[in-house]
């Protein structure tokens, strides 16, 4: 297991990681990679919605939004 | 709950997609392409339709169709549901998928965006393993010209196999290309060779395995290896639509159990990771960005309109702001008019009485359906003409996502769904079209509560009411500046209270008849784009200005037409309308407001647009006959009626909340298949409207406030 793997909602504003792995199922599983969340992907944290819920990342050239739900259930890597 | 479309066959698809084949000679094309890539402009741009475009994610809802010619060749265009991918099984992808796989289409044109070209690739390759038909429209090249971002179209089409167009479909440029690319796959003349996604070894076993069993007569136009490949993937509702629209049922027997794991996540992950990973590799090939300045500059827009401090404000301030030009701007041309039409209606009546025509003729004519129009027209025209073009401008800036985004949280405590904040945003437009819009929403339960909830917004035709009432009644009783700020503060009032009702009423619906828990959202903030003024004011005045007036006209003719009557026609010396009005009196009282009134509202169920000009109507056939040449005498004869500050509140609380408007519950009860969940529509907003306006109403008469 690597070092510094946290879920994608809890890395800082500002800061960019590496996906490690997804462990959503179904049709959100299948939605997450549709957005290009495959492995080794990295994703930005650009920022909080005024209620701090949802955030807004940076994935493959787009800016989408997803609540701590969602982004709970994408495993990262600090880069 | 009867929200799946349960039609069968080839018939089914069609109509539901509603395509006209006029001769067989017809060439059909889909057009496909993520959300937000200007897809809808080209399907406009060549069809020449005036459909309207938002620069917001799921517009397209249902499919639009239009046809152009090229050569001589008639073309039936068909705009399917923007969409990521075809994998994820939602209802719009559900639409896009059976159209290009089972609609037959006789080419498929992909329509991406420039400026995110490797995210769009994904759906590209998804769809050249459905059909070798392909024609990919790369759009939004001016956008990507400025953003420093080049694409090398030549490189593309040959690394994809199928003809590359670069369009701005804004403009037009690159259509004719397009057009003739599209021309020649459609008729053969080209043979296009797609890059199929290889998997891995043991995928592509299976599917060669699986590909050898599928031996029934499906036709040529299926693709096997597609269908393999999402068996393996463990997707049902193939299986489903192969039986809905060809009738064959496929069974896929001997499913051995040493295979991979079917539908299994590490399976789903490789089939998927393997169509991102090529779309990386070709993007990358193709596309130099030189700097990222652009995308500094919508963050630093971004860091203001979604800030934490600021982003909520920002909203309300510029609500207000909008509000607040319509009605400054609106009183001028709205007295000019006035006076000029009732200029007319003197000449009218003249000639009326230089003919000698009889006093009923004239009393139905001009009185009853002239007067009604013209008030329909001056009241109503100068503040849609002003007040559309500038929510249009929102629109076009790209703005709605980040209302939808600074107040997610709120309806995901309300257990409501994300895209409610859309399909609300939708009802500011038209109601009718927010309950399509909706259909967004996959869940049945949200997507239930988002239409219950629908007409908390006031549409098109609602805010003239607001706007009107507000003009003549609260701002005028302030005087000089602070009036007009006072009345935009009222508007902006009433529309907060209408999406806190929204969020409130979803709470409700949660915790008692819809109960549940939110499902899941995401939600894409598009790149802000440049607003094109020119398409927005012809867009605005055609599309919205002139369509509700031309409703409200078609309307209030004949209500013109029937109030006269009522007020005209008398039992025991009292006429109809005052029976009316009588009867209504007591409870409208207690509402704090008066029978003319709440008839006016129940008269205007056919459109809200026509409620003012019918109680204006029933005023002036009933009280003393004064001249209306200005908004001040429209003032006095509320006045005159017994209106208080409390009745023009709690009109426009009423215009917020009652019963949705007729097209409004038509459409409810089309899209719901239900009437009981169309008789909730209706009542939920009409109950939620009586408590507000009468607990309003009591407590400013408790408090001795009036």
């Amino acid at each position: 297991m690597k070092k510094n793997i946290m879920p994608l909602h809890l890395i800082p504003c500002g800061q960019s990681a590496k996906v490690a792995g997804l462990t959503a199922d179904g049709s959100t599983r299948r939605r997450m990679l549709d957005f290009g969340l495959i492995i080794d992907t990295i994703v930005e944290s650009l920022r909080k919605s005024p209620s701090g819920d949802p955030i807004a990342y940076e994935i493959r050239g787009a800016v989408i939004a997803l609540r701590s739900e969602e982004a709970s259930k994408i495993m990262v890597e600090l880069i | 709950m009867g929200l799946t479309n349960k039609s069968t066959g080839m018939g089914a698809l069609k109509e539901m997609l509603d395509i006209r084949i006029n001769t067989s000679d017809d060439i059909i094309i889909a057009l496909a392409g993520n959300p937000n890539t200007g897809k809808s402009t080209v399907f406009n741009s060549l069809t020449g339709l005036n459909q309207h475009t938002g620069n917001w994610t799921g517009k397209t809802v249902t499919t639009a169709r239009g046809n152009y010619k090229f050569k001589n060749k008639n073309f039936i265009l068909v705009d399917l549901p923007g969409t990521y991918s075809l994998l994820s099984n939602s209802a719009e992808e559900e639409v896009a998928r059976d159209f290009i796989c089972f609609g037959n289409p006789n080419a498929t044109v992909v329509v991406v965006d420039a400026t995110c070209l490797e995210r769009n690739l994904n759906l590209v390759l998804q769809i050249m393993e459905m059909t070798d038909k392909v024609v990919v429209c790369v759009n939004l090249m001016d956008e990507a010209k400025r953003k420093m971002i080049q694409v090398d179209l030549h490189k593309l089409s040959e690394l994809l196999g199928v003809p590359v167009v670069g369009t701005n479909a804004r403009s037009g440029e690159g259509l004719d290309e397009l057009m003739d690319a599209v021309y020649k796959v459609s008729g053969k003349q080209l043979i296009t060779k797609p890059t199929k996604v290889t998997y891995n070894d043991s995928i592509e076993k299976a599917i060669e395995e699986i590909e050898s069993k599928i031996n029934v007569p499906i036709g040529n136009e299926i693709n096997k290896r597609w269908i393999s490949l999402k068996l393996i993937d463990g997707d049902e509702t193939i299986i489903e639509s192969i039986k809905k629209y060809t009738g064959l049922n496929l069974i896929l027997e001997n499913r051995d159990v040493n295979e991979p794991d079917f539908g299994g996540n590490d399976l789903r992950d490789e089939i998927v990771g393997s169509i991102v990973k090529l779309a990386e590799d070709i993007g990358s090939q193709v596309v130099r960005a030189k700097n990222n300045r652009h995308k500094d500059l919508d963050r630093k827009i971004d860091d203001i309109l979604t800030s934490r401090l600021f982003g909520i404000p920002t909203m309300i301030a510029l609500l207000g702001a909008i509000f607040w030009i319509t009605i400054v701007g609106a009183n001028y041309p709205s007295d000019a008019i006035a006076k000029a039409l009732f200029t007319i209606e003197d000449r009218l009546t003249g000639l009326f009485v230089f003919y000698n025509a009889p006093e009923w003729l004239h009393g139905v004519l001009v009185l009853g359906i002239y007067r009604t129009l013209a008030w329909v027209v001056s009241v109503m025209l100068p503040p849609m003409a002003i007040f559309f073009p500038l929510f249009t401008l929102l629109e076009d800036l790209g703005y709605l996502p980040r209302v939808a985004f600074n107040l997610d949280n709120y309806f995901k405590k309300a257990c409501a769904h994300g895209k409610q904040a859309l399909t609300m945003c939708m009802g500011f437009g038209c109601n009718a079209a927010g309950v399509i819009g909706c259909r967004i929403i996959d869940s049945p339960r949200e997507r239930l509560i988002a239409i219950i909830t629908n007409f908390f917004v006031p549409c098109n035709g609602r805010f003239p009411i607001l706007i009107s009432v507000t003009t003549i009644f609260i701002a005028g009783a302030a005087s000089g500046f602070f009036q007009t700020i006072i009345g935009a503060l009222t508007i902006t009032a009433v529309i907060l209270l209408g999406v806190i009702m929204t969020l409130l009423i979803s709470k409700i619906l949660s915790k008692t008849i819809l109960k549940g828990v939110p499902s899941t959202f995401s939600l894409e903030l598009p790149p802000y784009r440049k607003p094109q003024f020119g398409r927005i004011i012809v867009r605005s005045i055609f599309d919205r200005t002139i369509f509700v007036l031309g409703r409200a006209v078609m309307v209030a003719a004949p209500a013109g037409l029937f109030i006269w009557l009522m007020a005209n026609y008398n039992i025991n010396n009292i006429s109809l309308l005052d029976h009316g009005a009588a009867f209504l009196q007591p409870f409208a009282y207690a509402l704090g407001m008066d029978g003319y009134i709440l008839m006016a509202f129940i008269l205007g169920l056919p459109a809200n647009e026509i409620v003012m000009p019918i109680l204006i109507m029933s005023y002036m056939s009933t009280g003393t006959m004064i001249e209306l040449e200005s908004l001040e005498a429209l003032r006095s004869l509320l006045i005159s009626h017994g209106w208080t500050w409390l009745t023009a509140i709690n009109v426009m609380l009423f215009c917020l909340m009652h019963f949705p408007c007729g097209t409004t519950l038509l459409t409810i009860k089309k899209e719901t298949k239900s009437w009981k969940w169309t008789f909730v529509s209706f009542m939920v907003p009409t109950i939620a409207g009586i408590v507000v306006t009468f607990v309003m109403a009591q407590l400013v008469r408790w408090l001795g406030l009036i």
